[in-house]
């Protein structure tokens, strides 16, 4: 009979413990440490750091940051060596359960189950991608449907072919990047299906990834029906209107072997929504103030778990901002934080961050608007009073943008929500 | 120059579409370009198109099977091809660096293939 083992528990205290290695968190422990924190420590279940990115083989990481084009492995080790160096600690193939709300946190790995007492925590636990159960799709259940990302990972971290003919459904930048991986392998890539009138990567992607090996583009199209045994023998796709709806008698059924989901990424935040803490419906992600402090005192968020940024850039610059203030709350300890301000989304705009400001003076955002347009113009309106005046040549719902503002102490102090708009000029 | 084509500028997210003239020698823009930017890069699309190559190579002993790797210049978009088959038939022993040339000259086209991660050896246990 195996004799029951006591739990071996380990404990530690650490000014900041950062949840999740990939370039948010990397990048958030390095501000941290250089910020003041003396013992920094990243927690990540994977057995190497750099998240998502070293099966992102391609270029374009880092471009608006460092004025070169790296590939995503580049990037990563750009940021485990600045890490190193700072001496910050790395506890890999570690798992955090959970944290309670004095930040102490429960994790677990080979040698134990570990308590680490923060006096700040900093989430980063990235994002996953939407399967098919998010859309729907009906028919049978074969082997040969994946997530893109998944497909990406067998195909550039394990050297493993998901399949021969391949569907993708979705075109989105990693739908698109997979579609000349896989040319590039030898596989048949059938063709990208989307549901929007155009593709959701960037140009791009678009233009090198599909048009320069003639691969098809079907706008306006969604796949229907999946059918196979035990492997995927054919999909079925359809044209829809405007409305999404299927126009009937447009069906066509494809034969392939794999199909590929690239339907878009959700904040992973379930240890955030164990503890009570607040999520924004719209980002995903829990709502923050301007120092991407959570409601949860003394818990930061960044990277794609706060929202899904479109370039790691932008990503890295706002989780140095939640490194850097960890380290000062850590410092300090500032309690019962009231809420001065929100900042409320008007017309045309589908989301802020931060959602909340605890405090006057320069704040950086980062907006969606909803749909595409030129020559509008962005208010941050208080009241009457305004705020912000923005001129913007070109809006995309698909591409963030970054505006700072300055706020003014009279305007919280009237606890008024600032509503940002978006208007045609 | 009787070609007319329209090239997709991918040098900001808006991905105008300018089309041009040209017979690939030649070069006319007709119009379609938000920008001043856009024109630099219809040009060389039209007439010399290249672009960077992203790819991986086997690896032995590794703690990984493979080494991602980029052309150490864009290729030359008909060469694509060829300098992939190059790295198809190539493998490399562990470990490898980041930054470490992997295949010199790939097809003759004067561009390196060159490692962009490190893989260290697989440790015995
Ligand atoms: C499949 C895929 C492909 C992408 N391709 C691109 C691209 O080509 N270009 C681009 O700019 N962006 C791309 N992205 C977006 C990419 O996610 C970001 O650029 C960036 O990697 C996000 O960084 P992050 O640190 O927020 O998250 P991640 O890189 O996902 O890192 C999060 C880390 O947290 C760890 N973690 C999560 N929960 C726990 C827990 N409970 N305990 C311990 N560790 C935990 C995970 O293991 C992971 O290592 C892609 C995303 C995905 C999902
Ligand atoms: S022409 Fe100018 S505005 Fe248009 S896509 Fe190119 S860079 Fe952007």
């Amino acid at each position: 009979m195996v004799k029951p083992e006591v739990i071996k528990v380990i404990d530690y205290t650490v000014d900041v413990a950062v949840i999740g290695g990939g370039p948010a968190g990397l990048a958030a422990a390095v501000s941290a440490h250089e910020h003041g924190a003396k013992s920094v420590v990243v927690i990540d279940r994977n057995s190497w750091l750099g998240g998502i990115l070293p099966q992102c083989i391609h270029d374009g990481f880092g471009v608006e940051e460092t004025g070169t084009s790296m590939t995503g492995p580049e990037y990563a080790e750009m940021y485990i060596e600045m890490a190193e160096k700072q001496g910050i600690d790395i506890m890999k193939e570690t798992m955090v359960l959970q944290f309670d709300k004095k930040r102490e946190i429960t994790a677990v790995n080979k040698k134990g189950l570990h308590k680490i007492k923060a006096s700040a925590i900093v989430l980063a636990m990235g994002c996953r991608e939407k399967t098919r159960w998010n859309v729907m799709i009906s028919g049978d259940r074969p082997s040969g449907i994946y997530t893109a990302g998944v497909a990406q990972a067998f195909i550039n971290l394990y050297n493993i072919m998901p399949g021969k003919n391949v569907i993708i459904l979705g075109s989105g930048d990693v739908g698109l990047i997979m579609a000349r991986r896989l040319k590039f392998e030898g596989a048949n890539v059938l063709g990208v299906v989307e549901i929007l009138p155009y593709a959701s990567g960037l140009p791009r992607n678009v233009v090198q990834c599909l048009e320069d090996y003639d691969i098809p583009l079907f706008l306006n199209h969604t796949v229907t029906c999946i059918d196979g045994k035990e492997r995927l023998e054919q999909v079925t796709i359809a044209q829809v209107d405007g409305e999404m709806n299927i126009i009937s008698g447009t069906e066509k059924k494809i034969e392939c072997d794999t199909l590929l989901l690239s339907l878009g990424l959700i904040p992973e935040n379930e240890l955030a929504n164990n503890i009570g803490i607040e999520i924004d419906n719209i980002t995903g992600g829990p709502t923050v103030n301007q120092y991407l402090e959570t409601t949860l005192s003394g818990v930061f968020a960044c990277g794609n778990c706060l929202q899904v940024y479109d370039t790691v850039d932008v990503l890295s610059a706002d989780a140095e901002n939640a490194g850097r203030s960890a380290a000062k709350n850590s410092a300090i300890q500032k309690k019962d934080k009231k809420i001065i301000a929100k900042i409320v989304p008007g017309k045309g705009i589908r989301y802020v961050v931060p959602q909340i400001i605890s405090e006057p003076g320069k704040v950086h955002l980062t907006l969606r608007v909803e749909k595409p347009g030129e020559s509008s113009v962005l208010h941050m309106v208080a009241g009457d009073k305004e705020i912000l005046k923005k001129r913007l040549a070109w809006v995309n719902p698909a591409n963030m943008i970054g505006v700072d503002v300055d706020i003014p102490h009279e305007v919280l102090t009237s606890t008024q929500n600032l509503e940002v708009i978006l208007v045609d000029r | 120059m009787t070609d007319e084509r329209n090239i997709t500028c991918i040098v900001c997210p808006i991905g105008c579409k300018i089309l041009v003239k040209t017979d690939g020698a030649q070069f006319e823009i007709v119009g379609g370009n938000k920008c001043k930017r856009g024109i630099e890069y219809a040009r060389s699309e039209a007439l010399d198109p290249r672009r960077m190559l992203t790819t991986s190579i086997l690896v032995n002993d590794g703690e990984w099977p493979l080494v991602s790797v980029k052309s150490s210049k864009p290729v030359p978009e008909e060469k694509l091809f060829s300098v992939l088959k190059e790295v198809g038939g190539t493998a490399v022993k562990a470990p490898v660096k980041s930054g470490q040339t992997i295949i010199k000259n790939a097809a003759n086209t004067g561009i390196d293939i060159v490692a962009t991660k490190t893989v260290l050896t697989k440790e015995v246990d």
